[in-house]
């Protein structure tokens, strides 16, 4: 008969291996994941590759084309934006951890020089941190975290914009984690509007010398159309490449969740056999006693019978 | 030699292949480039961009707004909105091109019905172009 002890033991290794299979059947679903996410962040390359170019090729051919408010520095800094993209579920080790904190670092050195602030936050995860610590919160964006789709860039893209174009920050901060390979992502923190003038002025063309272009209509008007093309299409790798990493977080998180419940199991087995062992040795014992106990009541019994019988 | 034509939307590129002329419509009206074209970056309209292959036949897209940036005999099409014609849904297309000339007839200066009036057309001309030829789509 099972001892206390031992059903105790074995109790928690039944709930251990119940728990090992759910994290290893998310380990197994957010590994075929990354494959998933990561063909979507190549797949979107290419766009954001070209958008590039042809802002390059504008900017080199149109010398008015710096005019447009997406490319001017604003003189003075008076609040600053932070898009801080993490996860909507948790369960992912310290992704949406760092994400925060970086993004609450940076928040931090802007308040240390006198700015605002505004938060526009990706994540089911972000949002409940920061409302939980009663920031003021601009705009939210939740439920596509692990399969972000162009139009939720888009409304990513558009709230910061609006913002900036109001006049209501002068600088819009975009905090993601990017994807280098599935064992290694790392927290970036991104000037995102106005737009990086290194990338566009002295980037060289690939082909050599840029062509003479023929515009349709003039080059600012394109520019205009296209920078807050270019804007979204950054959000929307960032996007992207924040799923992948979050994916690549949950399985290395669910691994190592599986390998401790192996573990436990191990050690809680070896607990509960020794447990066993040790109520089975008792068990002999007290068997092995009762019966000497009895054979030398026997004894006294058979040895204090003769004179009875004798008798 | 053909030129290098590349349909791209911020998912995916869409076609990636040769071609001997790409047409287009920019804000002035349709545009045609043939190989030696100069270099020329355009926005575009909600309309269909053909590329006619050099074997035969043409690959059409619906694409509504993005630019067209030309060089090098290389026609880049970028749209954040583009679909060939295999992905357009006819009968959706159909009913957002009833729904939409409903809401004109109620109201002629709705833009948005407009628009998506356009768009529901291009679609369906897109669509419409590929039962031609040869891939039925019903």
């Amino acid at each position: 008969m099972a001892s206390g002890q031992e059903r105790i033991l074995r109790r928690r290794i039944r709930s251990i291996n119940s728990t090992k299979k759910i994290t290893r059947a998310m380990e197994l679903i957010a590994a075929s994941r990354i494959v998933r996410a990561q063909a979507r962040v190549h797949a979107a390359a290419p766009y954001a590759d070209q958008i590039t170019q042809v802002v390059r090729d504008l900017a080199a051919a149109g010398g008015t084309a710096s005019s447009s408010p997406f490319l001017v520095p604003r003189p003075e800094i008076r609040s600053v934006a932070h898009v801080v993209i993490a996860a909507d579920r948790g369960l992912c080790g310290g992704y949406n951890s760092s994400v925060i904190r970086a993004a609450e670092g940076s928040m931090r050195e802007h308040k240390a020089l006198g700015r605002d602030y505004q938060l526009h936050v990706v994540g089911r995860k972000v949002e409940s941190y920061f409302r939980y610590r009663s920031y003021r919160i601009d705009s939210a964006h939740t439920g596509f975290s692990d399969q972000p789709s162009y139009e939720d860039a888009r409304a990513v893209a558009a709230a910061a914009e609006a913002a900036f174009l109001a006049e209501e920050v002068d600088l819009v901060q975009l905090v993601y984690t990017r994807f280098v390979s599935a064992g290694s992502q790392e927290v970036v923190v991104r000037p995102l509007i106005p737009l990086d003038q290194e990338t566009f002025v002295h980037a060289e063309r690939p082909e050599g010398v840029a062509p003479d272009y023929e515009f349709e209509p003039s080059p600012a008007a394109i520019l205009e159309q296209l920078l807050p093309r270019y804007a979204e299409a950054r959000v929307y790798a960032a996007l992207l490449n924040a799923a992948a990493s979050e994916h690549a977080a949950r399985q290395r998180a669910m691994k190592s969740a599986t390998d401790n419940a192996e573990d436990l199991i191990i050690n809680l087995t070896r607990v509960m056999n020794r447990a066993r062992q040790d109520a089975i040795t008792t068990e002999i014992m007290e068997v092995v006693g009762g019966a000497e106990a009895l054979r030398q009541g026997d004894s006294l019994h058979t040895s204090s019978e003769p004179p009875q019988h004798a008798a | 030699m053909p030129l290098h034509v590349e349909i791209v939307s911020p998912e995916r590129v869409l076609y990636s292949g040769e071609g001997d002329m790409v047409v287009a419509r920019a804000e002035s009206g349709d545009i045609a480039f043939l190989p030696g074209h100069a270099p020329y970056i355009g926005a575009l309209g909600v309309a269909a961009v053909r590329v006619l292959l050099p074997q035969d036949g043409e690959q059409a897209a619906a694409v509504h707004g993005g630019f067209v940036n030309v060089s090098n005999d290389r026609v880049i099409v970028l749209s954040d909105v583009a679909e060939l014609p295999e992905q357009i849904d006819v009968e959706r297309a159909q009913a957002a091109e009833a729904g939409a000339r409903e809401a004109l007839k109620a109201d002629e200066a709705d833009a948005g019905a407009k628009a998506a009036l356009a768009r529901a057309q291009v679609r369906l001309q897109v669509a419409g172009a590929a039962g031609t030829g040869g891939t039925a789509h019903h």
